[in-house]
């Protein structure tokens, strides 16, 4: 779709940006369909669909039923058959009903056929809070996915990021989720390549470079590790990770920082308990224990289901918890 | 046991309303008024960003939570989907908890935490509201066997408020309401499929009110227009209902409940109304016409309930009306007040409670996240 005044002018918001891959795939390979509620005459809870149906018809941008199973299923049906399909789920709490398809399914197919049938499918999905949302609108659930194997999971932050990952997820030849923060959907813009490009799956960016501690963070949160970078004192030096994928995990790039600096802080916004913090908190001290000056240190959500709006905040990690964590593997 | 009819039609000579004393009538205009002027301050509290997240108001359909309830005992256990406030009133929540709970307040029904659609009310056997759509039928379906059970194995109620101990097990029957978007919902094939293998006491009611966002009943289900044949294929007593009129729909409603209740067997209802407003507080509408919402605007249920108090049960004057609009408004704006003077739930107390048993053993307890205080690994 030809870009507006705004998007010329002003850059693209992280919803522009995946509504620019979806077009281009889609232009690019018949193949490409996308399903869900409200994505075609709507274009979608988000909008971030807008203009594909008009574009491309209903029988390649599919309104269907309120039917997350179903939606799921027919996907990977699709893909079974060397189709390209893109479900969207409204909110990541709707996987639930999917849940079945996705994990028991999807992730399983190119293990269970011994490589002969494979799911290249892309599921989009809104993410995480502070939209002032109840759970199931506000949820962190990358690492139930990440959990399970045979299944991408990634996670982009800006929209530079999010049409170059899209378009990977899209021709990949495996199930990716592609998780949305909705946080970030239009809080900010950014002037990024017309023509079509992509990210690799599996690469982590480093957001910012230092010396003295690595940071490490994905979707909405950066921008919370952004802000307290700001805070913190001139002579703490942070190298910044996002992680862009969170499945598989870029263990190449976090621990060459974590070796680095010898001192690493994790923040995520889902419960801390069984976290991806976890997971990267092994893997960096299997690979660098020799090198690290300090333990680990993670900046989570609590471990409680995700409150609603008054204590929203209480709970999503911010900049005073980052700066404080920060500060205390810096001393330690 | 009589055999299931299937497909039954109520019979237009059946008025069970025209023995209802004048009382209950006009309690039933009261509530439903209350329904529509409680939406709408929550309408303004919204759009003043004092009710966060998501708000989905239920304008142009309170005549169906109304007459459905009011054939009900106050002990019949009833769950609902999202579009819930118009359930916890007429289920006789407080407009107070319910309000505060809408501005997130910990003197809201679930202390602020869950929101407009997580309405809960144990006490008034209101089971919630649920966020996942089509995923409360199947607990309206546990909710009968429980009942069943008390009934046929137990023979006293279980433990519960308002229930003395070792009381005696009565026939009840649950509701499980439903919106026309959950009959695609796997969940809900699954519940019926139970409740009719098991014959068990639960009412399915789709509020038909013809879109599920902006996906109209015809682009989103088959047999859009027999959707009684849902409820035959799993042998379940189907009814259509007309739920823009509250009398009708008692009339057809109550009857059908006493069987249930009688018999100890499920229904599905085919309830149709309209809600007036978009689907949440965010909707730009494009999937109908102003003349569709303005058609159904002038079949308005309330003011019918109002017209036919005055005009031909003659139990309501003009002034009498007006004098319960006042009431209403001041009981609302008490709501309002009440739910903006509150405060907000403690962090430090509230946002680890109730994940399970308080307190849980093993858990890294809140405060020591909490902003200044040390962090405990260091
Ligand atoms: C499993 C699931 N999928 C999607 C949604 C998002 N959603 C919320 S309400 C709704 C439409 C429901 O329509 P209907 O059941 O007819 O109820 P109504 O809004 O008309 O009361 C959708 C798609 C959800 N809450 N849960
Ligand atoms: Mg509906």
């Amino acid at each position: 779709m030809p870009r507006s005044e705004m998007m010329i002018e002003k850059g693209l918001t992280l919803v522009d940006a995946i509504n620019e891959a979806l077009y281009q795939e889609m232009e690019r390979d018949d193949r490409v369909v996308i399903l869900g509620e409200d994505v075609g005459l709507n274009g979608g809870v988000f909008r971030v669909t807008d203009g594909l149906q008009k574009r491309f018809g209903p029988d390649r941008v599919v309104d269907t039923p309120l039917a997350e199973s179903g939606i799921m299923g027919t996907a990977i049906g699709l893909a079974m058959a060397g189709m390209r399909p893109v479900p969207e789920i409204q909110f990541e709490g709707f996987l639930g009903p999917a849940f079945d398809q996705l994990v028991n399914h999807a992730a399983r197919y190119r293990t269970r056929s011994r490589g002969a049938i494979t799911v290249p499918m892309t599921v989009r999905v809104p993410v995480g809070g502070g939209i002032h949302a109840p759970e199931l609108h506000s949820d962190s659930p990358e690492a139930i996915y990440a959990h399970q194997p045979g299944l991408k999971v990634v996670m982009p932050s800006t929209p530079y990021d999010a049409k170059g990952l899209l378009t990977s997820a899209i021709r990949d030849p495996d199930p990716v989720i592609f998780f949305e923060p909705k946080r970030v959907y239009r809080s900010f813009r950014e002037h990024i390549p017309e023509e079509e490009y992509t990210i690799p799956i599996g690469q982590a960016k480093v957001v910012s470079e230092g010396s003295d501690i690595t940071m490490i963070s994905w979707g909405a949160t950066v921008f919370q590790c952004l802000e307290a970078l700001d805070q913190l004192p001139e002579d703490v030096s942070v190298e910044l990770i996002d992680l862009r994928t969170i499945d598989p995990i870029d263990e190449d790039a976090i621990c060459q920082s974590a070796e680095k600096t010898g001192r690493v802080v994790i923040v995520h916004e889902a419960p801390k308990t069984c976290g991806l913090g976890a997971e990267l908190a092994t893997i960096i001290q299997e690979r660098c224990f020799l090198h690290l000056e300090a333990p680990v240190q993670r900046v989570c959500g609590f471990d409680t289901v995700m409150p609603y709006y008054k204590l929203e905040l209480e709970y999503l990690p911010d900049a005073a918890r980052i700066v404080e964590a920060l500060q205390q593997v810096a001393a330690y | 046991m009589s055999p299931t009819p299937t497909r039954s039609r109520p019979a237009s000579n059946v008025r069970p309303s025209a023995d209802l004393p004048d009382a209950t009538l006009v309690g039933w205009l009261r509530m439903m008024t209350l329904i529509r002027e409680f939406e709408n301050r929550s309408a303004q509290a919204y759009q003043q960003a004092k009710i966060g997240g998501f708000c989905h108001l239920y304008t142009g359909q309170e005549a169906v939570a109304v007459g459905t309830l009011g054939a009900l005992e106050p002990d019949d256990p009833v769950v609902h989907a999202y579009r819930d406030h118009g359930h916890a009133l007429a289920r006789g929540m407080d407009p107070k908890h319910c309000m505060a709970e809408m501005f997130g307040k910990i003197t809201g029904c679930a202390k602020g935490k869950g929101g407009s659609m997580h309405m809960f009310d144990k006490p008034h056997w209101f089971f919630g509201g649920h966020g996942i759509v089509g995923a409360q039928t199947p607990l309206g379906v546990g909710l009968a066997f429980a009942a069943k059970y008390e009934l046929e194995v137990l023979g006293t109620a279980l433990s519960n408020p308002g229930v003395d101990p070792g009381a005696p097990a009565k026939k009840k029957v649950a509701l499980a309401f439903l919106g026309d978007g959950a009959l695609n919902q796997g969940a809900l094939h699954e519940a019926m499929n139970l409740a009719g293998l098991w014959s068990l006491p639960c009412i399915f009611i789709v509020e038909n009110n013809g879109y599920s966002m902006g996906t109209s009943i015809h682009r989103g289900t088959t047999m859009a227009d027999d959707l009684l044949k849902k409820a035959d294929a799993y042998g379940i007593r189907g009814e259509v209902i007309d739920g823009l009129d509250i009398l009708r729909l008692y009339d057809a409603f109550k009857p059908l409940a006493d069987w249930c209740r009688a018999e100890q067997k499920p229904a599905f209802v085919d309830l149709k109304t309209y809600r007036y407003l978009g689907h949440s507080m965010s909707d730009p509408q494009k999937y109908r016409t102003k003349d569709e919402v303005d058609r159904y605007k002038s079949m308005d249920s309330i003011e019918r309930l109002a017209k036919h108090l005055m005009e031909e049960r003659r139990c309501l004057t003009p002034a009498a009306l007006d004098e319960m609009h006042a009431e209403l408004h001041r009981i609302v704006m008490e709501a309002l007040e009440f739910a903006e003077s509150s405060p907000s739930p403690d962090p430090a107390t509230e946002l680890y409670s109730d994940v399970l048993v308080n307190p849980m053993p093993g858990m890294s307890p809140i405060r020591e996240y909490v902003h200044g205080e040390k962090n405990p690994l260091l």
